[in-house]
């Protein structure tokens, strides 16, 4: 199997409205794929349904190598989750918030020991390792909060927005996190706004009114599109959508 | 279980880093204590009273001793002339004047009868009535001594007794009260809160998509206010035994054992608010004032749920700490056995029950 994710009509619907209808798509194992999609077309549902914390209406997908609706809790060890609305406990300091991590990932004291030790050397926060976590400046918090995440080395890393409200440069610094995490075998499944990133994944797909509209290398989107660039792709998909912010 | 006891310690780091939580959860207890115990009593101690007493003799004198050792009572003048009485209280400094007849022991030898006037500052008529009660008593007292084989040939002879608190101590009553408040507080403001923050930063999306079992993530953010409860329920009865002398004429493991019930059916309830709001504001507002506000009002703490309309009657049957407030009082003040509360720990079980049934229900709709 070369796959690490494999959807197959994963179906969402919360009463009457389908947030996400019937979607299908594969991720290969150490990839790069972007999930794009306006506010509302449903890539924060589906999102939610791949890493177990939102149940399926209907459809099925296999993460990590395993299905969802049999096993998620074989797959919520296996994956890493960050998002951008949380990153670290403020009050808590950098040791103690990976210790935490490492804790409820069932890392042993020994394990979480070495981790940390190499974690901070990468980062180079050994100095500030016993600071509070709110002292820390956004960039550097939300790389750490990535390397927490890797801690015990997920097979697949699910980023939620990930750059939100960070300057260009940190954002390139962050990529290159990515991509050190990709060219180790991780598989990287990431949401973005920001239509520069969309051109560093290796596959990109779009969300319309909860169905994949377009999926394929940035590109040959932009040749599909006869689009200059991702921004123009995206606005050209995005602008037939009946479904806007709420 | 490693899980469990690393959750356990982070949320020991929230709590202990924030002053504002530390504060309530320490001083709360203490304050509300020491308020009630020594401010917001309903007591009338250390009265200053006035004495008018034209012929010092031994009857007088020993009632004047008698009013003077009393804990109500603190002789601030005596006076000479009844023209002094205005003046007396206009300086506002006593609360009662107590004035002796002309003679007074002599006409009681020999006329058998003496009187005694007591006038009170009814700018207060609370006060006034209470510190002449007071007064009443502690004269007949003397007088039963000073004569005590007389028996008056038709005389019809009330004796009042008070059980369980004869010096209508106000603690008896407001120390449970304080229980009630300060565990439902603690237990059910604290929890909802810290439940409802990992949800408003997100960080409860994260805890969920980690092996984590959704009921040791409950319970490990359950468990420290259930610690930090137990802490202050001993901090309250210990202040109140000794600062307070209030006894604890039952078991002690009895009301340690219904104090627990009451604390998990508080912490179900916390746990119930923060499953239905998503914001720290609403779970702060419906622990204030769905909680609090009944606790103070419906316990029968402030006032007595007899004299309330009968729908508030009904209402306070839903109030936890009605039941709560009932059996300490069983407990601690009449010193009675689980026969006597088994009905009122009963409702709070199965208060408990239900609240969490509730959550749980709730919990998983999320989730889905």
């Amino acid at each position: 199997m070369n796959l690490a994710i494999e959807v197959n009509e994963l179906t969402k619907k919360f009463g009457d409205f389908v947030a996400v209808d019937h979607i299908s798509f594969s991720v290969k194992k150490g990839e790069i794929f972007g999930f794009l999609g306006a506010n509302g077309a449903g890539k924060t549902t589906a999102m939610k349904m791949l890493i177990g914390i939102s149940i399926p209406t209907s459809g099925n997908a296999t993460v990590a190598g395993f299905d969802l609706n049999r096993y998620p809790d074989k797959i919520k060890q296996n994956i890493g989750y960050m998002s951008q609305k949380f990153s670290l406990y403020e009050d808590l300091n950098i040791i103690e918030n990976i210790r935490f991590y490492g804790g409820i990932y069932g890392l042993s004291r020994k394990e979480i020991a070495e981790k940390s030790e190499k974690l901070l050397e990468k980062l180079d926060l050994q100095s500030v390792s016993k600071s509070l976590v709110s002292s820390l400046p956004l960039g550097w918090k939300q790389k750490l909060s990535f390397s927490i995440a890797m801690i015990h080395e997920p097979s697949i890393i699910f980023l939620d927005e990930p750059t939100g409200g960070v300057d260009p440069i940190t954002r390139r610094q962050f990529w290159d996190l990515i991509y050190e995490a990709s060219e180790n075998g991780t598989t990287v499944f990431v949401t973005t706004h920001y239509m520069d990133e969309a051109e560093y994944c290796e596959r990109v797909s779009i969300m319309v009114d909860g169905k994949i509209a377009a999926l394929n290398t940035p590109k040959q989107l932009k040749q599909d599109f006869k689009a200059a660039s991702m921004d123009e792709v995206f606005y050209q998909l995005a602008r037939g959508a009946k479904r806007s912010d709420h | 279980m490693k899980q469990f006891i690393i959750f356990v310690k982070k949320e020991f780091y929230h709590i202990l880093r924030d002053p504002k939580t530390l504060i309530i959860i320490i001083g709360l207890p203490i304050i509300q204590i020491l308020t009630f115990g020594f401010a917001l009593t309903n007591e009338v101690k250390n009265s200053k009273i006035a004495i008018l007493n034209p012929t010092i003799d031994e009857t007088t004198t020993k009632i004047v001793d008698r009013l003077e050792a009393s804990r109500f009572f603190e002789i601030e003048k005596s006076i000479n002339s009844p023209n002094d009485l205005d003046a007396a209280f206009k300086s506002g400094k006593i609360r009662m004047a107590v004035v002796f007849q002309n003679n007074f022991q002599s006409n009681l030898l020999h006329n058998k009868k003496a009187d005694i006037q007591l006038i009170t500052d009814a700018s207060d008529p609370n006060i006034a009535t209470m510190v002449s009660n007071y007064a009443t008593a502690i004269i007949n007292d003397a007088q039963t001594e000073l004569n005590p084989n007389y028996q008056m040939p038709y005389q019809i002879n009330i004796a009042t007794r008070l059980f369980y608190n004869p010096q209508q101590i106000g603690a008896y009553s407001f120390v449970p009260g304080i229980m009630a408040m300060v565990l439902l507080l603690i237990s059910t403001m604290m929890t909802s809160l810290a439940i409802v923050r990992e949800k408003e930063l997100g960080s409860m999306e994260l805890l969920l998509a980690s092996p984590m079992k959704p009921l040791v993530l409950i319970l490990s953010k359950v468990v420290p206010y259930l610690i930090i409860s137990l802490f202050n329920w001993l901090m309250i009865v210990i202040l109140s035994v000794w600062l307070m002398e209030v006894p604890i004429n039952g078991s002690f493991l009895l009301l340690f054992l219904v104090s627990l019930v009451f604390i998990v059916a508080s912490l179900a309830l916390g746990l119930f608010i923060s499953s239905i709001t998503d914001s720290q504001q609403v779970a702060m507002m419906i622990s204030l004032m769905g909680m609090l506000l009944p606790t103070l009002i419906l316990s029968g703490f402030m006032f007595p749920i007899e004299n309330m309309p009968l729908p508030l009657q009904v209402v306070s049957n839903i109030v936890p700490s009605k039941w709560y407030y009932s059996i300490v009082k069983d407990i601690m003040i009449k010193g009675l056995g689980i026969n006597a509360i088994w009905k009122e720990t009963l409702v709070l079980v199965g208060m408990t029950l239900f609240f969490i049934a509730v959550s749980l229900k709730k919990f998983k709709i999320r989730i889905s």
